[in-house]
């Protein structure tokens, strides 16, 4: 794996190793609006966290901050020991980053986007078509690999972009909404090549969806997001049985239907939900993608 | 970036021939037209010879502007996003892209070159002017892409960039020697023309192209700082886009 050696030594508490991402308090505004406001987050090494919540409630802002793209004062992020405020470069060396629009260049083919990225993240030159083909078959466009991606439907505009992330080795793949619009057999198909990748590579996986079906089915663990905050935390299962004995306990009928994350959120977010949910911007940059995906 | 902008043209050559119409169209009309009315003193040159640089670095100019929308439209793509979180310096990043409008700028100006030839312009085809021409070219694109990507991350929308891009784009033009010697021009568009890295552009071109008397040291001195500034500023706002 790349490691940085410019930066200070990564930070390794005495309990194990550095978490793949940690938060602490972190907050972030635009103007007045706070989008992220101290959020505390810690994803393990190798698990898959999914950071759940509807639009608007942080999630897209604190990937951001993660990923060194809106700057956060010192102390609050950490990538595996290294700080995002001063270790930048240290950061993205050891990220795979696929935002939640179809970022794919559709003037060019899929070997080119994914060889651009090459390109960037440094792969040594004589690496660079290997690796490139390595990353296509991975998510199984080696087939269409030539084709430009124009052509492409939307579950295999997605795919490119995982390979196009996946180029440079990731130790951390963060996903913006990876499946938003796409039809359930593309949707599986994502989340496959995702797990085939991590069977191989051990990478840890940060994914924030508002498909809490989703999130159930591929997650270690989940953190639901709103207003900012983390407000819950734990595995799928754990959250949906923490919500089934406090309705028992609170004399609910026991063939009631067990609950499901959705129910789980709905607890935790409350009322409000609906009308504070998405700004236009969000809302508008969401059905562009889905309609963009077809 | 370059080898980006080189591999799209291949899958795509529409852009190549539409961006040729309107040189072409310059020289044919404009050009033909003014040759015979013989109204701007161009120091004994016909004036479809003194404007086929002019028009060469217009249409260099008109590319490279191009790229403040276009960056825009990386941002709002996710393109530009993904760029920004790898290990690339920003400052790569905006010279891969201003080398790119130079590369397209020079396709395009081999494009002018030829159709000028066919209209019977007394070009130079010495190969050494010709690199000078080349280097011309690629900085004043460098320059204007940048001065457009700069905008870019000031005014951070792509309506917004549009009018200004287009409020700037004409004063460059005609507030240059592309068309006419700066001598005809009033006093305070000669100090426009002065500060306008376009002038210095035309001015080697047509020295180099033509044999014109030109000032090619502090043509190619002004390019080299203005692209460099140029770069500078763009780099320094290119963070401001992902946020």
């Amino acid at each position: 794996m790349t490691s940085d050696t410019t930066g200070p030594a990564p930070t390794t508490d005495a309990a194990g190793p550095a978490d793949a991402v940690s938060c602490t308090g972190l907050a972030y505004a635009f103007g007045r609006t706070r989008a992220v406001d101290g959020l505390d987050l810690s994803v393990r090494q190798g698990e898959v966290f999914g950071l759940l919540g509807p639009n608007g409630a942080g999630k897209t802002t604190a990937i951001r901050c993660i990923t060194t793209l809106l700057p956060v004062p010192a102390g609050m992020v950490r990538v595996f020991g290294h700080d995002t405020a001063g270790d930048r470069m240290a950061v993205r060396r050891l990220l795979g980053y696929v935002p939640q629009q179809l970022s794919a260049d559709s003037g060019l083919t899929g070997r080119e986007n994914v060889a651009l990225f090459a390109r960037v993240f440094d792969v040594p030159r004589r690496e660079r078509a290997a690796r490139v083909a390595q990353a296509l078959a991975a998510v199984g466009l080696a087939d269409a690999a030539d084709r430009l991606a124009g052509t492409y439907s939307g579950g295999m505009v997605r795919r490119l972009e995982l390979a196009q992330a996946l180029v440079s080795a990731p130790r951390l793949l963060i996903l913006d909404e990876p499946t938003i619009g796409l039809d359930p057999i593309a949707r599986t198909g994502v989340w496959e090549h995702i797990n085939a990748v991590r069977a191989v590579t051990g990478m840890t996986v940060l994914v924030t969806t508002h498909y809490m079906d989703e999130a159930d089915q591929y997650c270690d663990r989940v953190g639901l997001m709103h207003r900012g905050r983390i407000r819950a935390l734990g595995t799928p299962g754990e959250l949906r049985q923490g919500l089934g004995a406090r309705r028992r306990a609170e004399g609910a009928p026991a063939t009631d239907t067990p609950p499901t994350l959705e129910d789980v959120f709905r607890d935790v977010a409350g009322s409000g939900l609906d009308e504070k949910s998405g700004d236009f911007r969000d809302v508008r940059s969401t059905r562009r993608t889905a309609h963009r995906v077809g | 970036m370059c080898a980006v902008e080189l591999q799209k043209l291949r899958h795509d050559r529409t852009e190549l021939y539409t961006r040729a119409v309107q040189p072409a169209l310059w020289l044919l009309i404009f050009g033909q037209t003014f040759t015979r009315i013989k109204a701007i003193p161009t120091g004994g040159v016909p004036y479809i010879d003194y404007l086929a640089p002019g028009i060469i670095a217009q249409s260099a100019m008109f590319i490279a502007i191009f790229y403040g929308i276009q960056i825009i439209w990386e941002r709002d793509a996710g393109i530009l996003n993904k760029l920004l979180v790898t290990p690339t310096p920003r400052s790569a990043l905006i010279t891969g892209k201003a080398f790119a409008a130079g590369v397209k700028a020079l396709i395009q100006a081999v494009v002018v070159v030829l159709i000028a030839a066919l209209l019977g312009v007394a070009l130079t085809w010495n190969p050494v002017k010709l690199l000078g021409v080349a280097a011309a070219v690629i900085l004043a694109s460098a320059f204007f892409s940048c001065l457009s990507m700069t905008i870019a991350g000031i005014v951070l929308s792509r309506d917004r960039l549009m009018g200004i891009g287009q409020a700037i784009t004409m004063p460059l033009f005609f507030g240059s020697n592309a068309l006419y010697p700066v001598a005809v021009m009033p006093g305070w568009l000669q100090a426009v023309s002065k500060v306008n890295p376009l002038s210095y552009q035309v001015d080697a071109l047509r020295g180099l192209l033509l044999g014109t008397p030109a000032h090619l040291a502090a043509d190619f001195g002004v390019l080299l700082v203005a692209s460099a500034l140029g770069i500078t500023a763009a780099s320094c706002l290119l963070g401001r886009l992902a946020r």
